[in-house]
């Protein structure tokens, strides 16, 4: 391998702080972000920089007003800016059914409806979404009667220990509106935000493939 | 995880936002949030303030012109693989689009964020090469970045201090030419562990125009010359193609090694990928 620390040396010294800064948040990252195709080999080299990056939290910053719109109603809440969309559901509103697996965008678990497109509420912030249309898992079902997506995972025993399955079952229902291909190969393919360590993919997709037949005759 | 504190600002306009990047201290753009945010969590990243412009509608949208196809930095992964425009226009950036991440992550994740976080195992950097992109940055004013000034390093954009990353301009492939964009995808991240973005323009049987670009083997992404100029002049032959595509490897460079790929297994994906991407062009364009 080629000296990694050259080409960044040389840039160091020609581009000021900002690219000291920027990489230096940054070069961290690659080990969570691009976990697997990592970088990391190169990132510790420099270790001085992945210590810098972990600076102790600072004064926690006042908090702001936040409208949150869930399952049709409006929550006026005054959150912290660091406080995620999940954790505003879970702790602020008690609506737990929402859970929390990997906090980082990766397990699917947290998939909740923002305008009606599925979205990671683990990995965007409450405050981003003042105004915003969410729908959570409590609020798929009718007064008397479950969501159809619901029914077809009861039906086909799609879960195991069920962690995973509000999240499983949010994203399902929006595929319903998303140009996902025909056969059970696209459902897998569009369902692959959302993994389950029990293995019940099978009866997931038997699941999403009974509702959308029964949506389309 | 929680991130530290930080300041929150929701600029309406473009003018307001660079004037903020301007003027609060330590001051970081949030776009879909998708690697910013799990960075915060695991405190590698602390901006002192964020200014999230992912609800400034003149920094969203696609428009087709004269010259291209005109990307506003916000646009969602998931608009621009949906886009009747961009499918019609330029099939391979639809293409791309479609195989980032999964579809949470195609909702949030916006093209001027994943382009500036310059991630060498994402997909846009690469497609970008290849096909010449142009990124407007604003500051006051305005200066247009060739995309292969752009990418600098790892996770290293020439975008300045202050620099706020407005619009990707996407020039308009010839009418004879197709690309396609390949990946080997790490199966749990769906990041590219290698990605090859090939264009290929056959004119009275032969490569008229050939561009090869490489991602998630090297700290950026590159072009593969010496495979291009080789080509380049000749039909294209299975041979011709295969002799080309052994050259892919004089780009590559101190490759990215590690637990799940060698830098030579990198390598060796790069060069297999490129000879079947250009095979499967020269095939449809008989």
């Amino acid at each position: 391998m080629k000296d990694p620390e050259k080409p960044l040396e040389a840039h160091e010294s020609d581009n000021e702080k900002r690219a000291e800064v920027s990489r230096r948040d940054f070069l961290g990252t690659s080990v969570v972000l691009t976990a697997g195709a990592c970088v990391a080999p190169i990132l510790f080299n420099k270790s001085a920089l992945a210590s810098e990056g972990a600076v102790p939290g600072g004064p926690i910053s006042s908090a702001v007003d936040v409208t949150l719109r869930v399952n049709g109603t409006a929550h006026a809440l005054k959150l912290e800016p660091r406080v995620t969309l999940l954790d505003a559901l879970r702790e602020e509103m008690q609506l737990a059914g929402t859970k929390k697996g990997c906090d980082h965008g990766q397990c699917g678990a947290c998939t909740v409806l923002v305008d009606g497109r599925r979205t990671l509420s683990c990995l965007t912030l409450a405050v981003m979404h003042d105004g915003d249309e969410i729908t959570t898992i409590e609020g798929l079902a009718g007064s008397d009667e479950l969501h159809p997506m619901q029914a077809a995972f009861i039906e086909r025993d799609a879960f195991q220990c069920g962690y995973c399955t509000p999240g499983q079952i949010m994203s399902a229902v929006a595929l319903l509106r998303e140009p996902c291909g025909a056969s059970d190969d696209d459902v897998r393919e569009c369902m692959s935000g959302n993994i389950c360590r029990c293995g019940a993919y099978p009866n997931i997709v038997a699941a999403v493939q009974d509702v959308r037949r029964s949506k389309t005759t | 995880m929680f991130a530290a504190a930080f300041e929150y600002h929701r600029p309406k306009t473009l003018a307001e936002a660079v004037k903020l990047l301007g003027s609060v201290k330590g001051a970081r753009l949030l776009a879909g949030g998708h690697s910013l945010l799990p960075a915060m969590k695991l405190r590698l990243a602390s901006p002192a303030a964020l200014i999230d412009i992912s609800r400034i509608a003149e920094l969203s949208g696609i428009k087709a012109t004269n010259d291209g196809l005109q990307i506003g930095a916000m646009t969602t992964h998931a608009a621009i693989a949906e886009s009747d425009v961009v499918k019609k226009h330029c099939p391979v950036l639809a293409q791309t689009a479609e195989i980032i991440g999964d579809q949470q992550v195609r909702n949030r994740g916006t093209i001027g964020g994943s382009v500036a976080h310059a991630d060498p195992a994402a997909d846009y950097p690469t497609i970008m090469l290849l096909l010449g992109a142009k990124f407007t940055a604003a500051n006051g004013k305005e200066r247009q970045i060739e995309a292969d000034k752009f990418f600098v390093d790892l996770f290293t954009t020439s975008l300045k201090q202050g620099e706020l990353l407005t619009s990707i301009m996407i020039p308009a492939m010839s009418s004879a030419a197709s690309a396609v964009y390949r990946k080997h995808r790490h199966p749990a991240s769906a990041f590219a562990v290698v990605g090859v973005g090939v264009l290929l323009e056959v004119k009275q049987g032969k490569c008229a125009d050939v561009r090869i670009a490489i991602g998630g083997a090297t700290v950026t992404a590159v072009r593969a010359r010496a495979a291009e100029e080789l080509l380049t002049g000749q039909a294209p032959t299975v041979e011709n193609i295969a002799r080309a595509s052994k050259e892919v490897g004089k780009a590559l460079d101190s490759p990215i090694s590690d637990s799940y790929a060698s830098g030579d297994f990198r390598i060796h994906l790069a060069t297999v990928m490129t000879r079947r991407a250009l095979t499967d062009l020269a095939g449809a364009a008989r």
